[in-house]
């Protein structure tokens, strides 16, 4: 006796979480009943394991069914074939567009492309992460990638929109579709340290300060279609960054820059005489990044340059996180006392940004 | 009279990319009604069109509005070659046509086609402006109301019931013409969903208009069924119970009373005085000589096997029925219709007087092409035959009319079995006739009839019994006799006295046949059909008994024949009738004595038995109070020797159960366990496993002993098929892989369903269909509703069950206990509660401990015959039941915490773009009140794949088809305006595949009431403290009753 057929429809479509997981982390049907039966769910409920294959069997074909809608969340809101709760309807969306850690930094900064997918195999071995929530993943980020790409306005919101995603996940998003597009490198040895949540933080800076999308606050010119692109780092800015460099070109103003800050810190920092030793390598460093913008090449290698030019030195000194703190703080506002340095604005929208990733950057 | 049908198509979203080069779609609308056909401007380049049509409009008769469903379909615009069709809807404006109903139709339909199943939605409006004032209208069948349930819906009072309609009509069936071999997949189903659509139509146009021949003007349980004959033709037919109803008009004033059972309280004078009348006349004693043998009630009449071709007897049905209805009508004299029969299975108050027992016909027929549609005669003289013998077997019970009626068929090839059963009845005449209801009620309360027991009470004759049975005076009010155990197709009536809570019994059962062909195969049939018949009444007797109870509500046996098997299965709600006596246990006896082992055996089985006797009747709360010797008072002799008397006289031969007399008081039911077969039958009775805790399950419509539901329900459908290993097939491996196959299905049930416990299972309703040799198919479709675990545990104790029953709220049921605890439960206390249980309710009905025993009457078996009557009877007499305390088990969340969990969830469902539609096959939703029947939901669909393995295989390929199905089901209440289906049924569902082809074809018929309702937490002004408020409402209704 075998079952050809066996199904289960509910007026209000059955969710069941526990298997919703296992089916998002990509397991098959009979490694989920597996692993439902070490949980110890039959001797909870007393059901055998026939019905928990077929309980399992029927949610897999439920989720199946409903992962054509998941990709564009709002067709789930308005289609009509599964009723669903709507805090259901939010869950199951969320946990589709979940991701985990160790994925998402493999890819986070890589070409969303064919060819990335191809190297999804590998990912998966190396992260234990199954080979169809890889892809799963791969796909969403793809997806959201598209849809928003080209879109004016604020990328959270945008991704919002289309995905119905909780603001946290969208900001993740938003993060990831950032990255992906600007192709930071971010899977070099010496950022491995690095967490998803380091690179989200800089993405978020970057977008409201580097972006089209930052300076736009109010675009004159509403028919203009570059105006509001949360996407992409505002190339203007970008070569104006090139100003910065008399920082350090010009040795009057960087002695000026130094004594200014060695003055103000005096005796407020634990490490002041590494501090004071190393100062013309560490604004070198910073000036120089902020020079090097204008090459896609630098741009890509921000992260890279920033451990090895700023993050390192200073761990390799010990900096305590506090002192580093105040060190940028006075590092970046002595320049509005640089009487020869036009740039106070253009050094603000740079240092602002790069101050607040440094600090999440700087941990071990 | 002709009428003005208006269309508007507004928008489409979510359509299909047609063109792969644009990835987009250049879509517009074809809107056909009748001949005339309108097209809206092409939409190109969108997957979400805005048509905004203009309205079109069609001038048509009425007739055709009837008839006629509006065809929807869009296409793809195509300029060089064909249109490609996207999908259809299909609306049926039938309920545009009466005044109360619907106004508008309007809103998102799926597209829906045959190959491709749901292609995106479209925005449709529908009116209907009609020509005639009402008056002329009535003239016409339009004005006619259906309802699917089978009760008087709620929001209505009926005034008359006039009693049984009838049609079918007749029709080639298109899949089956010449023309089918060169037309599509696609057109073929088309023509299919259309030709049923249009027969549906024409079918209640008829029935709408015998009903106003007879002065109706509605049909009240309206079932509708499809016959695929193949080769021969395709059947319509539909059989309901025309009523006159009147609207209750002023909602308000009701609105205690429909959200509760107050309602049934104010209305109903027959609620009686808290039966003290019974209980102190009583003081019968306990029969202490009904130790003796008892017999089943069980007999087969006379064989019906008739071959098709026989058209006499359909003569004066044509005009004659509704003709006749009508002379009778002023006659009123019931015993004079044709077919006094009535679909209903729940009554109003004091409609119901005796209930007689379960009358089923069946007959086995040759399908032959039906020559002529337009004379559907040989199909009417069947079914009327049929009929005549379930009307002479209820008159053989005496009684002169039979409710929960219903009629069924299985094909096969050209072999077709037509079923009917029905419970034979005594009903009040009053209701039948012109005067109003409260006139009725009056009379009613004069006769003075007890109520609770009333209907158990034996409507036939003692000394000329049409079956030998073993009859006792009534444990309720202790004048009437009532029979050992009682077998019903309705549900259990509000007003009778329950002990413990019921419980879902099956009986299950396969026979092989050999295959064979025409007459020879029908021949084989009928002879099993008996035997059959004879072994499923057998285990379902066992098995209540093995539930410590004594009577079936709600029973359904379908026989399905196959090629090379016959399945039959029952199902009934079991309970224990405070009126009818404790049923015996069941005894086992070894037919080999001396053989040391087999003895242990018997004891070792006994023993067993006893134990799961014991369990069960803690599981279901069954504790009959102890009638002390005391207040039984002393014996009746007298009617002990007539029931002796009388078996002498039935029985003309059986030896083993005058012995078994000798055997003294404690008798039970006897199982000789002297071949494999009687042994296969006490391992099935074992092998039935009760439902998880937190579970209980039931056919009817409510479960009896739980009545604080909550809110929360899930319809859902399962169906499960399995393939038989064809190697050796024997029947007992038969009857093995059949019940492993139901038993399995309700174990997943029970799992899926887990997260809703304490919930109950209602309306379980299964399908058996044998769809190919190696296959069996088991389709169920019921309703899980959570109650309130913690309500339950209070001693629920009321008189007037009968609200409670249908009652859709706890809170107003909890008012009334403490008034009625006052009043009843005080005196009731001689009888200390039962353990942790407050056994309050059953006490004061006498109900002795005597044991019981049955034994099978073989003797009226040896006819050979393929109909037979099944009938038994009961009394149940307090008007009070047992009450409903629940489990002492220990269970997770609080009720508190779970309901506000619900709360919760339940709030966002406002902001969602798609509303919330409910399903349920029962006649109400828990919590809430239903203002409005919207009309009748009838559809019918056809799916069909070539592409199975790539849709997921049969399993896959079904499970997308019933979740349209219930997509469209919720789109069409939508659309009418309501937010909710009752008396939800699934017909048919018929499933072919052709896995080498990778083809599959799934045809569903479901129907059901579309309904608005209100939950009665937004109806009460104190939303957190609704008790507060009812309390004052009914508790005065209370009052009047007592």
């Amino acid at each position: 006796m075998t079952n050809e057929l066996d199904i289960f429809v509910g007026n209000t479509t059955l969710i069941d979480e526990d298997v919703y997981r296992l089916w998002l982390d990509g397991y098959s049907v009979n490694d989920a009943v597996a692993l439902r039966v070490r949980s110890g769910i039959l001797e909870q409920t007393g059901a055998t394991a026939a019905v928990l294959q077929s309980d399992t069997m029927d949610h897999y074909r439920t989720f199946h069914m409903l992962e054509r809608l998941l990709h564009a969340p709002p067709k789930l809101l308005h289609q009509l074939i599964f009723q669903i709760p709507p805090s259901r309807q939010a869950l199951l969306i969320e946990r589709y567009y979940a991701f985990d850690e160790a994925f998402v930094r493999e890819v986070l900064g890589k070409k969303l492309s064919k060819g990335t997918k191809k190297d999804l195999d590998d990912i998966s071995t190396k992260t234990g992460i199954t080979l169809k929530s890889c892809r799963r993943q791969f796909d969403n980020f793809k997806r959201v990638f598209k849809v928003v790409e080209e879109m004016r306005g604020s990328l959270v919101d945008n991704i919002q929109q289309h995905f119905l995603l909780s603001d946290r996940l969208a900001r993740d998003y938003a993060a990831i579709v950032f990255f992906a597009n600007n192709r930071f490198e971010t899977g070099k040895k010496k950022l491995q340290y690095l967490s998803f949540g380091d690179f989200a933080f800089c993405a978020e800076l970057m977008i409201q300060n580097w972006t089209l999308g930052a300076v736009g606050e109010a675009p004159t010119d509403p028919d203009s279609q570059v105006d509001d692109m949360d996407v992409d780092l505002d190339k203007e800015f970008l070569q104006d960054l090139k100003e910065l460099k008399v920082l350090v070109a010009d040795k009057d103003l960087l002695d000026l820059h130094k004594s200014l800050v060695c003055t103000a810190l005096r005796g407020k920092l634990g490490v002041f005489s590494e501090m004071e030793a190393n100062f013309k390598n560490l604004s070198r460093g910073l000036v120089n990044v902020a020079a090097k913008l204008t090459h896609n090449k630098d741009v890509r290698d921000l992260f890279v340059d920033l451990v090895e030019k700023f993050v390192e030195p200073c761990r390799s000194d010990h900096w305590p996180l506090n002192d580093v703190r105040l060190f940028l703080n006075q590092y970046s506002a002595s320049v509005h006392s640089l009487d020869g340095f036009r740039h106070q604005g253009l050094w603000d929208r740079y240092m602002g940004t790069l101050r607040g990733c440094l600090l999440r950057l700087y941990h071990d | 009279m002709p009428g003005k049908l208006k269309v508007k198509i507004v928008a489409g979203r979510h359509l299909p990319v047609m063109d792969r080069a644009s990835d987009l779609t250049d879509a517009f609308v074809e809107v056909k009604f009748g001949n005339t056909t309108f097209k809206t401007d092409v939409y190109l380049k969108s997957l979400n069109p805005q048509w905004n049509s203009e309205w079109f409009k069609f001038e048509v008769d009425d007739e055709d509005l009837q008839d006629e469903p509006l065809q929807i379909t869009v296409l793809d615009h195509d300029t060089y070659s064909a249109n490609d069709a996207i999908g259809k809807v299909y609306i049926d404006i039938d309920p545009l046509l009466y005044s109360e109903a619907a106004t508008v139709i309007s809103g998102w339909f799926p597209i829906y086609d045959t190959i491709h199943g749901i292609r995106g939605e479209i925005n449709v409006v529908v009116k209907v402006d009609l020509f005639n004032d009402l008056n002329r209208f009535r003239q016409s069948s339009c004005g006619v109301k259906f309802f699917c349930t089978t009760s008087i819906p709620k929001c209505y009072r009926a005034v008359i019931i006039h009693g049984f309609v009838e049609e079918l009509v007749v029709n080639e069936d298109p899949e089956y013409q010449w023309i089918d071999r060169i037309r599509t997949p696609r057109a073929s189903n088309e023509a299919r969903q259309r030709l049923i659509s249009l027969m549906s139509g024409e079918l209640q146009r008829k029935i709408g208009l015998k009903v106003l021949e007879m002065r109706g003007n509605a049909v009240v349980g309206y079932l509708q069924c499809f016959d695929l004959e193949g080769e021969s033709g395709l059947v319509v037919r539909a059989i309901g119970t025309a009523c006159t109803l009147d609207k209750l008009s002023s909602p308000a004033a009701f609105l205690p009373a429909c959200n509760s059972p107050s309602k049934d309280m104010k209305e109903s004078p027959l609620v009686h005085p808290p039966s003290h009348g019974c209980r102190s006349t009583h003081n019968s004693p306990i029969h202490t000589a009904t130790g003796s043998r008892l017999t089943q009630n069980f007999s087969v009449s006379v064989p019906t096997l008739i071959y098709t071709g026989m058209g006499s007897g359909s003569a004066g049905k044509e005009g004659g029925p509704f003709k006749a209805l009508l002379r009778q009508q002023t006659q009123s004299a019931l015993e004079q219709r044709e077919f006094p029969f009535f679909t209903l299975t729940a009554f109003p108050p004091g409609f119901l007087v005796h209930v007689g027992g379960v009358v089923s016909a069946r007959s086995v027929k040759l399908l032959d092409r039906i020559h002529n549609p337009d004379e559907p005669e040989t199909r009417d003289a069947w079914w009327a035959e049929i009929r005549q013998e379930i009307k002479s077997h209820a008159k053989a019970l005496g009684c002169h009319a039979v409710v929960g009626y219903s009629e069924s068929t299985s094909i096969c090839e050209e072999v077709c079995i037509l079923s009917a059963s029905g419970t034979a009845a005594v009903l009040n005449p009053r209701f039948l006739q012109d005067g109003t209801v409260e006139s009725c009620l009056e009379q009613r309360l004069e006769e003075n009839l007890p109520a609770g027991c009333g209907f158990c009470h034996i409507p036939y004759d003692e000394l000329n019994m049409p079956f030998p049975a073993h009859l006792t005076y009534c444990y309720n009010c202790r004048k009437q006799k009532v029979p050992d155990v009682l077998f019903t197709t309705i549900d259990l009536p509000i007003d009778a006295t329950v002990i413990g809570k019921g419980c879902l019994i099956q009986a299950r059962l396969c026979r092989l046949k050999k295959k064979a062909q025409a007459e020879a195969n029908a021949t084989a049939i009928s002879n099993l059909l008996p035997f059959m018949e004879y072994e499923v009444h057998t285990q379902l007797m066992n098995k209540l008994k093995l539930k410590g109870m004594n009577a079936l509500f709600g029973l359904r046996i379908q026989i399905t024949v196959g090629e090379n098997m016959l399945m039959g299965l029952a199902s009934a709600t079991g309970v224990y009738l405070a009126a009818l006596p404790t049923p015996g246990g069941i005894q086992i006896a070894g037919k080999t004595p001396n053989d040391g082992s087999y003895e242990q055996h018997v004891s070792h089985m006994q023993k067993k038995i006893n134990d799961t006797i014991a369990k069960n009747k803690e599981l279901y709360e069954i504790n009959p109070p102890e009638i002390s010797e005391e207040i039984i008072g002393s014996p009746i002799p007298e009617p002990r020797q007539r029931s002796r008397l009388l078996r002498s006289q039935s029985e003309s031969s059986d030896e083993v159960t005058e012995l078994d007399l000798s055997h003294g008081k404690k008798d039970a039911f006897v199982l000789e366990i002297d071949d494999t077969d009687a042994m296969e039958d006490v391992h099935s009775l074992l092998t039935d496993v009760p439902p998880p805790s937190g579970f209980y399950s039931c056919n009817t419509e409510i479960m009896p002993g739980i009545n604080n539901w909550t809110s929360e329900i899930q319809m859902f459908t399962s169906v499960r098929v399995i393939r038989l290993s064809s190697l050796n097939l024997t029947n007992q491996a038969l009857n093995k892989n059949f019940n492993d196959l139901c038993e399995n299905l309700l174990k997943s049930l029970y799992f899926k369903l887990r997260s809703m416990i304490p919930c109950c299972l209602c309306h379980v309703n299964f399908t058996v269909s044998l769809p190919e040799d190696e296959l069996i198919q088991v389709t169920v479709t019921a309703v899980a509703i959570t109650f309130d675990k913690n309500q339950a545990l209070q001693t629920t104790k009321t008189q007037v069950e009968k609200s409670l029953q249908r009652a859709s709220t706890d809170n107003e049921e909890l008012l009334q206990f403490p008034l009625e605890l006052c009043s009843d439960s005080l005196p009731s206390h001689p009888f200390p509660p039962a353990k942790e249980h407050l056994e309050s309710a059953s006490s004061n009905s006498g109900i002795p401990a005597a044991q019981r025993a049955t034994s099978v009457d073989y003797s009226s078996f040896a006819d050979r015959c393929s109909s037979w009557i099944e009938l038994i009877k009961l009394k149940a007499q307090t008007i009070r039941r047992g009450s409903i305390k629940t489990t002492v088990t220990v269970e997770k969340a609080s009720p508190m915490s779970e309901g506000n969990f619900r709360n919760r969830s339940a709030p966002p469902c406002a902001n969602s773009t798609v509303g919330v539609v409910k399903m349920t096959p029962l006649s109400f939703i828990p919590g809430a009140k239903i203002t409005k029947y919207l009309g009748i939901i009838n559809m019918f669909f056809i799916r069909e794949t070539t592409s199975l393995r790539e849709e997921g295989g049969v399993s896959g390929f079904l499970h997308a088809f019933v979740a349209e199905v219930f997509a469209m089901v919720r789109a069409h209440v939508a659309a009418l305006g309501g937010n909710a289906v009752v008396s939800y049924i699934m017909k048919q569902c018929v499933f072919m595949e052709n896995p080498n082809k990778n083809q599959a074809q799934c045809l569903i018929n479901v129907s059901g009431d579309a309904v608005v309702f209100v939950r009665e937490s937004e109806l009460e002004v104190v939303s957190s403290q609704p008790p507060t408020a009812n309390c004052q409402s009914s508790c005065p209704g209370g009052d009047v009753t007592t």
